[in-house]
């Protein structure tokens, strides 16, 4: 076939550089070009500081980043622990995610099943979007606590797990369900005709024409999935006060920011390394799923 | 046994009791023998595809009877006695050719080797053995609708609904698939029921041309067509295309078509002129 191979780097990535780097241009020359104490009218701040404190250069970051942790004498270096950090919020907030598609995944089955299920459900799914997740999470916690499945010992990270998969199913349950229900959308209902007179059953046609037909619109919402349980996690970490998380790292550094103002930096960009590791695991699986993303209008 | 018995059969469209509803077809009485090649012609909106829906058991009269193989509809269908194609071939993107063409052998859970063997002599039957592997949207519109009827015929149905199926082609395509659907009727031994908007598509292809009106639905004309089979005419090709008997029977059908349509006009003009002049 003459289609042209696709190339090492997947096409985002020089854009994705380009990216960062003007982010970081940004911030160097609002620091520079700024006054210290940002603008000022009245009474109100409306642009922010530009001190050291608020504001650290980007290289005081990284430098601090190749500091110890703290200054007893066998700390580990600062970027060490942000990745140990990074690694516990990322196994956490794949938990979260998983539950939240599988979760997500079943709403949308029942609701494509039960059109009454459709009516029913779908208000509540949206509702259950507008609750305060900081209010909840320490509530989560608690009834977790109290939890006694078997021989299931309840940890507090299956509650960080919880409201992340909270976070991430809505996406899935909603995107899941347009995908299941495309084929009744398409400008003709040709497929739908067709397994109908081939005499099979609901089911059938769910595997073999509903799942293929939803991929496109799937994996939008996995990827939106992930990023709101990488979201879910740090916020629940930082609300119940998880240890061993990036969440918990940033409210400690943050504390002691006006006397170490770079360190805090450390955990936030671990959290970006995380939203992207999540997000690069979905591209990988929508790239294994290429070929139901073609043409997803009948033909 | 004829493959279709239709008697009385209507269908009216909205509120059930007709105040108000389309009436899409009205007192049809159509038999298909087995084997026999029927197309319907008739303008837009006279109910042909409505016809065909009925017998796939894809919706249900309003009135009349109807069998297939002697059976409801519901049962043929269950069975799997026919099997049908659009004018949109309708193939599943995500599936290779091949994929497609199995598709309904997998639904009714015939095995891999099975299904690979079906599919080979289906495809070589269409002529896209070389295609086996490619994805619908590489091949071209003549070409996915060979893929659809290879589909249609994989169960060895004994009844074949088709739906314009080349509706959407070139002249030279379609005129190259008629020969081809002719060859595999010749083949198969299947009746077939052929919707068409083609006067000659319908009379080259046809043991009988059965010629529809509007407003309601109703068979107006029934033509035996008698070209010779249907290996004889897929062997004579072009010759028969350009035989004096076949615009015979072009013609036959044509005048046929414009009586019916005539009748029509003739009535709604009445109809729609009492109410204009009422309004003046
Ligand atoms: N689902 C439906 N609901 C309401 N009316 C319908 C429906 N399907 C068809 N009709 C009506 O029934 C009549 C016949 O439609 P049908 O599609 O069978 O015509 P046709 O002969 O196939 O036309 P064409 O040649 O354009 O395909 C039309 O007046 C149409 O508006
Ligand atoms: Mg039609």
């Amino acid at each position: 076939m003459s289609r042209p191979t696709s190339r090492a780097l997947p096409r985002g990535v020089p854009a994705g550089l380009a990216g960062v780097l003007a982010l970081a241009a940004a911030w160097e020359a609002y620091k520079a070009l700024l006054p210290d104490d940002g603008w000022v009218l009245g009474d109100t701040r409306i642009l922010p500081r530009t001190t050291d404190v608020a504001m650290p250069h980007l290289w005081d970051m990284v430098a601090r980043a190749a500091e110890p942790l703290t200054s007893a004498a066998d700390a580990e270096p600062l970027w060490l622990a942000t990745l140990r950090g990074a690694g516990s919020t990322l196994g956490v907030a794949a938990v979260g995610w998983l539950t939240g598609v599988t979760v997500g995944l079943l709403v949308a089955v029942l609701m494509a099943r039960f059109l009454p299920a459709r009516a029913g459900l779908l208000p509540w799914v949206v509702l259950s979007q507008t609750v305060p997740l900081i209010a909840i999470a320490p509530l989560v916690k608690r009834w977790g606590s109290r939890l006694e499945i078997g021989a299931l010992d309840w940890q507090d990270w299956m509650s960080v797990a919880v409201i992340a998969s909270y976070l991430a199913f809505f996406p899935v349950a909603v995107g899941a369900l347009r995908g299941f229900t495309s084929p009744d959308h398409a400008s003709t209902d040709v497929h739908l005709e067709l397994f109908r007179a081939y005499g099979v059953g609901w089911w059938a046609t769910f595997w073999r024409l509903r799942v293929p037909a939803s991929v496109p619109f799937l994996l939008p919402a996995l990827r939106l999935a992930a990023a709101n349980a990488v979201v879910g996690t740090v916020v629940a970490e930082v609300s119940t006060g998880l240890r061993g998380g990036l969440g918990r790292m940033i409210v400690e550094f943050g504390a002691s920011a006006s006397a170490d103002p770079a360190k805090q930096w450390s955990p936030i960009a671990g959290a970006a390394l995380v939203g992207l590791a999540a997000t690069g695991v979905v591209a990988l699986l929508g790239a294994g799923l290429r070929r139901y993303q073609t043409g997803e209008e009948a033909r | 046994m004829s493959a279709v018995v239709a008697t009385g059969v209507g269908r009216v469209f909205g509120p059930a009791g007709g105040a108000g509803g389309t009436v899409a077809l009205s007192d049809v009485d159509l038999t298909v023998a087995a084997g026999e090649l029927v197309s319907l012609i008739g303008p837009s909106g006279c109910g042909k595809s409505t016809l065909l829906r009925l017998v796939a058991d894809l919706d249900t009269p309003t009135s009349g009877s109807l069998t297939v193989f002697g059976k409801t509809p519901a049962r043929a269908r269950a069975d799997q006695d026919y099997g049908i194609a659009f004018q949109q071939a309708g193939l599943l993107p995500w599936r290779s050719v091949q994929a497609n063409v199995e598709l309904p052998l997998q639904l009714h859970g015939a095995s891999r080797a099975e299904r690979a063997a079906r599919a080979a002599e289906l495809l070589a039957l269409v002529g896209l053995t070389d295609f086996a592997g490619h994805r619908p949207d590489q091949l071209s519109g003549g070409m996915q609708q060979r893929v659809a009827i290879a589909r249609a015929l994989a169960r060895w149905p004994r009844l074949l609904l088709m739906d314009e199926p080349f509706g959407a082609l070139d002249e030279m395509t379609r005129e190259r698939l008629q020969d081809e659907l002719l060859k595999i009727r010749a083949e198969t031994g299947a009746a077939v029921v052929f919707v068409t908007h083609s006067i000659p598509e319908a009379v080259y292809l046809s043991d009988r041309v059965v010629v529809m009106t509007p407003r309601p639905g109703r068979v107006v004309a029934d033509l035996e067509i008698a070209l010779g089979s249907p290996a004889e005419r897929a062997a004579r090709g072009i010759a028969l295309r350009e035989d004096p008997a076949f615009f015979e029977r072009v013609s036959t059908v044509r005048e046929a078509l414009h009586a019916g349509e005539a009748g029509l006009p003739a009535r709604d003009r009445g109809a729609a002129g009492a109410p204009d002049r009422a309004g003046r």
